[in-house]
């Protein structure tokens, strides 16, 4: 096992390293000088010479690559352009909008797609499951960005259940902050439940025919004790890698929903800093993204092998 | 033929026509504006109304859809020209130093958010049609790498394989000759899901104002503009949105269709 998670040590630090360089070298390329961007057309050469000095651009590429990236080891992940306030504090105060909005969309998908995959598969071939499949279908097939403005047109527009968009703060209270973050957190959902359902059901269907659960079935269990005691255990795997891999789409997929409904996470600060050129901004924030989709895949890696001693020897 | 493969392909085909009629002819101009018409529902004179401008929006969604189609097309193009011969190539020397570097690289490409990355894309290089594809398109190519490896080395242990190489065909022929007919299928089916995903992802990039600029019209960008204006007039809302499910599920449709009558036996990867 310790052989298995230094292997995958190494994989994660080529992985980040590999991927802190592309981000540096796209971001690098961009047309516009950030320092004469902020000051505007009339600025005189030398006060945009002295800007740059200010902000590091004059340094040659590679010092800045290693500052950059010493810096956000050490949790310094430099000084907006714009702002002129330091970026880890403005990611920190978004996140507490993107992540609680991830999870619950993660939750709301757990919920629905369980319960989905398990009566779909337990019905085989039966209209309920044709059902189940046939909604499946357009649940991938529906657009989450456009599926966030029906909601809106039907619970904030007509019902006025909620707000159309705009989120208090957790100062306003728990409540009020989960009711903002509701209708976001349903339109993230419904594409991922959608997948996850058919996961569930196809890994389901694909253990019921196992020989351990005619051996179940055959020492007296009936169907339905059969699936909750050896079915259910062992369908889970491959439904946990999607899990894991959706937390990816959803901090993906959260950017555009947080421009649907106005609300103040790490997506809209990603809008306004490519307007802006403000570019250590972005860099950070998708840098940010990145680490987290690939810490995630790692733990649910090791989380496996912990499980399965036989995932240990896969390359 | 399966229910799958008649509903995709007549979907599919309704929107590929109606992209290439527009090309000749649309029931009114994409560019002619009228203030006065506008946001009107559907009726005879604008089957599925007009806009905030008063345009006809059943004729920018034909023109809409040569966006959709062409992006999510050359995307997928890209994505399978140098995809499969990566996949290739790493199968016929499998575990060597290039299969080696080809897999940990596409590891790394799917570590990546994929729309995290084509914002990036786009934002930097500016937004344009173009850049959407070459954002869409990078995605693509590992998905057809690793399917193409995938079938290629169970291809590579069988009988006929061998016989090919006791003949003194070299791996490259091989490949060329042997492998790829025989991966041809399951190729197809993967690239009608890509060419589905590709169709949302564009949708996605012009909605947030990072895919086909004004005044090529787009799906997306169409429901950009719609959104103050739902309240008024639900339709120009609901209507390209719905536009977008049909194409997407018609595709899907097909790809589910297509790999009944291929192969029952395809396994396909939704990435």
């Amino acid at each position: 096992m310790l052989g298995y998670i230094v292997k995958r040590l190494v994989s994660l630090a080529i992985s980040l390293i590999v991927a802190s360089v592309v981000i540096f070298v796209v971001v690098e390329v961009a047309p516009g000088d950030p320092a004469s961007f902020m000051l505007g057309l009339n600025a005189q050469p030398d006060t945009v010479a002295a800007l740059r000095a200010e902000l590091g651009l004059d340094q040659s590429k590679v010092e800045r690559y290693l500052s950059w990236v010493g810096g956000m080891l050490t949790g310094d992940f430099g000084t907006s352009y714009t702002y002129r306030t330091p970026v880890a504090q403005m990611i920190a105060d978004r996140m507490w909008v993107s992540l609680p909005l991830a999870l619950f969309a993660l939750t709301l998908s757990t919920l629905i797609a369980f319960p989905a995959g398990i009566f779909a598969a337990a019905r085989r071939g039966a209209p309920s499951d044709l059902a189940v499949t046939g909604a499946t279908q357009l649940g991938v097939a529906i657009p989450n960005f456009w599926f966030a403005m029906m909601l809106v047109l039907i619970f904030a527009i007509n019902l006025r259940w909620f707000n159309a968009g705009g989120f208090p703060g957790w100062e306003a209270g728990f409540w009020a902050g989960m009711k903002a973050l509701t209708l976001p957190a349903i339109a993230l959902a419904l594409p991922q439940a959608a997948i996850l359902t058919r996961v569930m059901r196809s890994s389901l269907l694909d253990i019921l025919g196992e020989d351990f659960m005619r051996t179940a079935r055959a020492k007296g269990l009936t169907a339905r004790q059969a699936l909750w005691r050896h079915g259910l255990r062992n369908a889970l795997i491959p439904v946990l890698t999607i899990i894991g891999l959706q937390f990816a789409f959803l901090m993906a997929g959260a950017i555009i929903i947080e421009q649907v409904f106005f609300l103040p996470g790490l997506g809209r600060l990603i809008f306004q800093a490519i307007t802006q050129r403000d570019l250590i901004v972005v860099e950070s924030v998708v840098m940010l993204l990145v680490f987290a989709v690939i810490m995630v895949n790692f733990l649910v890696d090791l989380a496996y092998a912990a499980v399965d001693p036989r995932l240990r020897t896969r390359t | 033929m399966s229910r799958n493969l008649v509903l995709g392909g007549l979907l599919t085909s309704v929107f590929v026509i109606a992209a290439l009629l527009s090309f000749v002819w649309t029931p009114d101009s994409v560019e002619a504006m009228n203030i006065a018409g506008r946001l009107k529902p559907p009726s005879a004179d604008n089957l599925l109304g007009t806009d905030h401008f008063g345009r006809d929006i059943l004729s920018m969604l034909m023109v809409g859809a040569r966006t959709s189609i062409a992006v999510a097309l050359v995307a997928v193009g890209i994505g399978m020209g140098l995809g499969v011969p990566v996949g290739l190539a790493a199968a016929a020397r499998r575990g060597g130093m290039l299969d080696e570097v080809i897999m940990r690289l596409n590891d790394l490409i799917f570590a990546f958010p994929s729309l995290v990355i084509a914002i990036l894309i786009t934002a930097v290089f500016g937004p344009s049609a173009t850049n959407a594809i070459i954002a869409i398109g990078i995605f693509n190519i590992p998905v057809f790498a690793r399917i193409t490896r995938g079938a290629a080395l169970s291809l590579w242990k069988r009988e006929f394989i061998m016989a090919a190489r006791v003949a003194g065909k070299t791996r490259t022929r091989i490949s060329v000759e042997h492998i790829l007919p025989n991966v041809a299928n399951l190729l197809i089916v993967q690239g009608t899901i890509q060419f589905s995903l590709g169709i949302l992802a564009e949708a996605g990039l012009s909605y947030v104002g990072l895919g086909a600029q004004p005044p090529t019209p787009s799906w997306g960008r169409m429901l950009a503009d719609a959104q103050t204006m739902a309240s008024l007039a639900p339709h120009v809302a609901l209507i390209p949105g719905l536009t977008i499910v049909a194409m997407v599920l018609g595709l899907n449709l097909l790809g589910d269709g297509l790999r009944d009558a291929l192969d029952p036996r395809l396994k396909v990867v939704r990435a």
